[in-house]
């Protein structure tokens, strides 16, 4: 009932981006956030899609992915577009509803706004279809390791997010057989007046929380059984390493970047 | 309640890259009042052909005729919920959809959900606690607050509650303790002949589906492979083999010994008891063993 869900799921492949570096990737996508706010004008928005449409291409992630990436925020998308079309009073008056006017520059400012949120979606889709949750948490460990010198958790931090990662899927499959379960018992949280789906969540719920409870439980004591003790002195299995095209990514970014900064108005 | 499936076909995740195809032109009918068993390797869609049986889980393609409901692939039927009471599931590991303060409430949310009345439903709470061998307090306790084999009787009375005329079982045993495990599957034998109620079950045991079940599926990689009276399929060891499954104990050993003796014996002797009684008419009161 829940596997539609591919928002957030890793799917293999060994493109060039799969294979940068997950802390570039990381430092790419964090540079790239601010980078979008360059842009202020149709050449410079029009660069902007076809940098990421072309990462897309590169990426060799089905055009599918990304679709579906969009799909939860496609109603914050709109409402966006609405919002800035409707309350921008700039430029030239377009259409008269009477009520309101809407402007050319309002338009503008509306489509604008949508290709920067189509961007930015676009672009940690494509972060997490390409990159596996662990090195994601590997790699912020590493990115955020100096910090431990201000006394900050970075290894439990890490650790505690590698494990909600771990567990999503699990969950998800629990949830989805607890469903079928009250559901087989006459339970209906699909259909029926808001109040009563509310209510059905409750038996969803509580089982939910005691088997996810337990779980944590066993996996405390299989780490202590085990010998954990934090990241102390602690080797890793996987290592990340960066190459030169690691280093290339981020420069071509950084290029892009001027170039934007260049051509904006 | 009879229940008809007709070339049905399911596959998850329909429509997706992640599509999984599980289960292929599968037909299989299993008649009111008959006890079913389905056996099969892990994965090779046992339980999804289950979840089929209440409607569920819908067929990709193919349909699904449960008494006098029919389920078209495609199709979005309304109204399933008498579906869902007269076909009573027992997941595996059913004690996972315990939620209620008190085990009583537990086992009357079923048939509450189904409109009885909640007199009715008490009383069907109380029976049932006692049908499954639990002492009467537990009702008032909370369900978390039993062992894991109470767990699992309370989730099953949950089930029954709901008068279901079709019983469906998932590896109703599994993690029990062999007491534990034989107590439910004789309630279960019970219930069917007493009650008439038309079980279904899916096992691992060759054991419970040769004493139990009056027929047997075997599915293999999501197709039904082999339908037939346990006679009929357990007589045939190399089919089985082809499948990895395994003879049932007892039959295991009739084997070994016309081996060993040469001799054959009329007919497969499903449980030990058969079987000890097959061997013991061979006896000589004067103690020679078999002829």
């Amino acid at each position: 009932m829940l596997e539609k869900m591919i928002f957030g799921r890793y799917i293999p492949g060994d493109s060039i981006v799969h294979r940068i570096d997950a802390r570039a990737k990381l430092v790419f996508v964090f540079l790239f956030i601010a980078i979008v706010f360059l842009a202020n004008n149709w050449i410079t928005y029009g660069l902007l899609i076809a940098f990421t449409l072309t990462i897309v291409a590169v990426s060799g992630i089905r055009f599918y992915f990304i679709v579906s990436g969009l799909k939860p925020v496609l109603f914050l998308l709109v409402f966006t577009f609405l919002l800035h079309t409707f309350f921008t009073k700039e430029g030239t008056v377009l259409l008269d509803l009477g009520f309101t006017e809407i402007y050319t520059g309002g338009v503008i400012q509306g489509i604008f706004i949508a290709i920067r949120f189509f961007v930015l979606v676009v672009m940690t889709t494509i972060l997490t279809l390409t990159t596996t949750p662990i090195s994601i948490t590997d790699a912020l460990e590493l990115l955020l390791n100096p910090l431990k010198k201000i006394k900050l958790p970075v290894h439990e931090l890490a650790l505690m997010m590698s494990i909600s990662l771990r567990f999503i899927p699990t969950l998800m499959d629990e949830t989805d057989k607890i469903m079928k379960a009250q559901m087989a018992r006459g339970s209906d949280m699909t259909t029926g007046p808001f109040k009563e789906r509310m209510k059905a969540v409750v038996p969803l719920l509580i089982p939910l929380f005691v088997s996810a409870f337990k779980r944590a439980e066993d996996l405390a004591t299989a780490m202590e059984v085990r010998g954990y003790k934090g990241g102390e002195g602690r080797t890793r299995y996987r290592q990340l390493d960066w190459n030169l095209r690691d280093t290339v990514a981020i420069l071509l970014l950084v290029v892009f970047a001027v170039g934007l900064f260049l051509l904006r108005s | 309640m009879d229940i008809k499936l007709q070339q049905v076909s399911y596959a998850y995740a329909a429509g997706t890259p992640f599509e999984k195809r599980a289960l292929y032109d599968v037909d299989l009918t299993i008649p009111s009042g008959s006890y079913q068993a389905i056996i099969g390797h892990t994965g090779s869609g046992k339980s999804t052909i289950l979840q089929h049986l209440n409607a569920i889980l819908k067929p990709t393609s193919g349909t699904v005729q449960i008494g006098d409901k029919r389920i078209d692939a495609g199709q979005k039927p309304k109204e399933l919920k008498s579906v869902r009471q007269r076909v009573g599931i027992v997941f595996q590991f059913p004690e996972h959809q315990l939620f209620e303060e008190t085990v009583e409430k537990d086992i009357m949310f079923g048939p509450m959900n189904f409109g009885v009345p909640e007199e009715e439903a008490l009383r069907r709470a109380h029976e049932l606690v006692g049908l499954l061998g639990l002492p009467q307090q537990v009702l008032e306790k909370s369900p978390f607050d039993l062992s894991g084999g109470q767990m699992r009787r309370v989730a099953i009375a949950g089930v029954l509650a709901m008068d279901p005329e079709v019983l469906v079982l998932d590896e109703p045993t599994a993690g029990l303790d062999p007491r534990g495990r034989k107590e439910i599957m004789n309630l279960f034998a019970r219930l069917h002949r007493e009650k008439g109620l038309t079980t279904v079950l899916v096992t691992h045991s060759m054991e419970d589906a040769g004493r139990y079940a009056d027929r047997i599926a075997i599915m293999h990689s999501g197709k039904c492979v082999v339908e037939g009276t346990p006679q009929e399929v357990f007589a045939q060891t190399e089919l089985l083999e082809d499948f990895r499954l395994e003879l049932p104990q007892s039959v295991k050993l009739q084997r070994t010994i016309e081996e060993m003796t040469g001799h054959e014996f009329p007919t497969l002797y499903l449980t030990e008891e058969e079987l000890a009684e097959a061997l013991a008419s061979y006896w000589t009161p004067n103690g020679e063993g078999m002829n």
